[in-house]
């Protein structure tokens, strides 16, 4: 038997973490990949709450709120991922570097 | 219930062991624990094993293909103990890590290749009943493992540190992930004849095989599956004659073996995706349904021969193309796949997906055998249109060839011999609008 | 403790252990191998959750597709890997402090309302056939107009309008070539 906080409590975590590389990694790439890291997290959520919720709401036969939310972050994920990483060689090709800071072309 | 030695044994044959064992030991909850570890140990380690037998035909066939006479050697006239022999050879060989090789990459790929394709044969139904496990989504599953072996070949090329690896990578990804596309499109195929995605009732579905149904969408899965495995035409991952032995280039010794063995598997495993999904799987005339007078299911152990036998006929195709066919060129194999099967693979998925509809909503009385008269009629007149159109840009294609080259020819210089012309056209083709078709690879 | 208790302990470990590699390793190539890692706990979770469509979805959108995407950007900006030089900016301290104060938010809404709730202390008992039927009532969520048929489509649009992009953003452009 495992509650429902553990998974939610791991979600949590997976989530911080993910958000300490996006604050502090200076890799375009690895910014990236921290996103991915939390939206996996946000899933992880989505799937424990559609699991442990369905006693909670047994007015429909079999309840697809969740899945359907996580297939939606799935879809986005990748769509985030291939604009991310065109944009990211593009940027590479033009400037040759891929640190975030550097990019500061509209700055002042 | 006691044991029973004849029992147990008649039990394996007709390949009731699990329910057997599971009868004499009870219900208590370390059963199905070891049940499902010796299930496990079985459905992995078995094709493992046949890798030595797959491997000896291969070459015992492509020989005879190739009037030559083949391993004869080792084990007697046939030269049945020849792949033992290559075992030994390779366990005893030195293993050479190139310098600089990225250490966790290079060792994690021919592990992760390995796993993968033993995974795979969770899903495979041997006989009826006879599955590693019935998934609801075996088709889907088959699909994610094999796009994560891709990663496998990834980690090999970069890790090596070698040129010629990561080249042979590069090409391998490029392939594996653009087949996978007419992959999924035609594997969606029996799934929508059989409403359902678990390989077990897809076979159970099959009173006629789906290839009877749809066989342009076999031979197209068929192709991909080729591609998917890396066989000959599309064996450019390992092209001998360009790029060394592709993402396998550095590694030696036994790790190499792991590599060959998850090859071998990956083909054994697509022969036996191709009979499950389209050629009726166990099933062959209710042959696999008999069951003798004292209870021992015969059916089950016929159909796991059914299974063996289908699964070899198109292995035996695998090999008669690999003796037949030379090598296509990458662009050449990216093309046909995006330009030619990937439209004509959602025409007919389409077109399918319709029919199979309107037929079970509307004219549910024509039977079984009328709803595959006519996806195979709808199937055939698809195919055919596919084929004029391919023929009709083949000529279009030939023709501006031609044009350019003898242009080219005259522009070049008028003393040069004509046949330097066709060397003025570059290695990737141009497309309609004259980029190249592919980025241009600096490689000089 | 029970088996699935054990299971779940090292499957979260395994996620949450690697996610840490994702962040904090130099080498994005061994970064990118962790976060594949990672995603394969995410799919060992959902199985745990009975949600294996999404596991097998797991593997084939994320480790199959993403990962291998995010690799080749890696060795196409392969230069930046071999730069010796920091790979954490002047702000880490501060994102520090921000992940463990969201995580300590975080903790304190669970601590709060789910921990210890008789009712979820364990996965309520479905029937099988519920969890078996989940799939195929997606699909039909996914296309009956009371569910999700406009959501889906807009993703589908957004798929496609991703493909595009992602192919004109990084198409090389003449003025590109000129620079380089």
């Amino acid at each position: 038997m495992i509650p429902l906080s553990w998974y939610l409590l791991v979600a949590a975590l997976l989530f911080s973490i993910g958000l300490y590389g996006v604050m502090a990694r200076r890799n375009a790439v690895a910014i990236l990949m921290s996103v991915e890291l939390m939206l996996n997290a946000v899933n992880i959520n989505l799937i424990a709450f559609w699991r442990y919720g369905s006693v909670l709401s047994p007015a429909t036969d079999t309840p697809t709120t969740g899945w359907a939310w996580a297939i939606f972050v799935l879809t986005v994920a990748a769509a985030e991922a291939a604009v991310g990483l065109a944009l990211i060689i593009s940027v590479y090709r033009r400037r040759d570097s891929v640190i975030a800071e550097e990019l500061d072309l509209l700055k002042n | 219930m006691s044991f029973n030695i004849g029992e147990f044994i008649s039990s394996i044959f007709d390949l009731t062991a699990g329910d057997y064992l599971a009868s004499v030991w009870g219900t208590e909850p370390w059963v199905s624990v070891v049940l499902d570890i010796l299930g496990i140990l079985i459905v992995a380690t078995i094709p493992l094993l046949s890798v030595f037998f797959v491997g000896l035909i291969e070459r015992k066939v492509l020989a005879r293909m190739q009037d030559r006479i083949g391993p004869n050697r080792v084990g007697g006239k046939y030269g049945l103990l020849q792949m033992f022999a290559d075992v030994v050879k390779m366990l005893t060989k030195e293993l050479l890590v190139p310098a600089g090789a990225d250490k966790v990459a290079y060792f994690l790929a021919p592990i992760l290749s390995l796993a993968t394709s033993a995974l795979l044969f969770a899903v495979v139904p041997f006989a009826p009943g006879v599955i590693g496990t019935n998934l609801g989504v075996g088709v889907f599953y088959v699909l994610s493992i094999s796009s994560v072996s891709v990663v496998a070949l990834l980690l090999a090329g970069w890790g090596s540190n070698n040129k010629y690896a990561l080249l042979g990578a590069f090409r391998a990804v490029a392939q594996l992930v653009s087949y996978e596309v007419p992959m999924i499109l035609s594997l969606l195929v029996p799934i929508i004849l059989a409403s359902s995605m678990s390989t077990m009732e897809i076979v159970e579905a099959q009173a006629i095989p789906f290839v009877i149904f749809a066989p342009i969408s076999a031979l197209i899965f068929f192709v991909s599956s080729l591609a998917e495995t890396g066989r000959s035409p599309f064996d450019l991952l390992e092209a001998e004659s360009e790029i060394v032995a592709g993402f396998h280039t550095e590694y030696s010794g036994m790790v190499f073996g792991l590599f060959m063995a998850a090859e071998y598997m990956g083909i054994m495993f697509m022969c036996f995706l191709f009979s499950t999904t389209y050629l009726g799987g166990y099933r062959f005339f209710g042959l696999e349904e008999i069951v003798v007078g004292n209870g021992f299911q015969l059916g089950r152990l016929l159909g796991l021969f059914i299974t063996i036998f289908k699964g070899a006929l198109v292995f035996f195709v695998f090999m008669w193309l690999r003796a037949t066919l030379p090598r296509l060129r990458i662009d050449q194999l990216l093309n046909f796949n995006w330009k030619f099967m990937v439209p004509l693979m959602l025409m007919i998925l389409l077109t399918v997906a319709l029919l199979d509809r309107l037929i079970l909503d509307y004219i549910p009385q024509v039977g079984d055998a009328g709803r595959a008269g006519i996806h195979l009629v709808s199937n055939i007149i698809i195919g055919l249109a596919g084929i004029e159109v391919l023929r009709r840009s083949a000529r279009r294609q030939r023709q501006r060839h031609n044009t350019t080259s003898t242009v080219l020819a005259v522009a070049e210089n008028e003393g040069a011999p004509i046949f330097v012309a066709a060397e003025v056209e570059p290695a990737y083709g141009h497309d309609d609008h004259g980029h190249d078709a592919h980025a241009p690879v600096p490689a000089h | 403790m029970t088996l699935e208790q054990v299971i779940f302990i090292l499957v979260s470990f395994l996620t949450l252990g690697t996610g840490i590699v994702v962040v904090t390793n130099r080498n994005l190539f061994h970064a990118a191998l962790a976060m594949m890692a990672s995603f394969l706990g995410v799919a060992g979770l959902y199985i745990l959750l009975d949600a294996g469509f999404l596991a097998a979805a797991q593997l084939l959108v994320y480790i199959g597709a993403i990962s291998i995407l995010i690799i080749f950007a890696i060795m196409l900006t392969r230069r930046m890997m071999q730069a010796r030089e920091a790979s954490f900016n002047s702000q880490s301290g501060l994102g520090l402090f921000t992940a463990v104060a969201t995580f300590a938010l975080l903790a304190a809404v669970i601590g709060q309302f789910w921990w210890g709730v008789d009712a979820f202390n364990g996965r309520p008992d479905v029937p099988d056939t519920v969890l078996q039927n989940t799939v195929s009532s997606l699909g039909k969520a996914f296309v009956s107009p009371e569910a999700y048929v406009v959501p889906f489509i807009v993703a589908s649009v957004l798929l496609l309008a991703a493909l595009i992009g992602a192919i004109y953003v990084a198409w090389p452009t003449v003025h590109a070539e000129d620079e380089a």
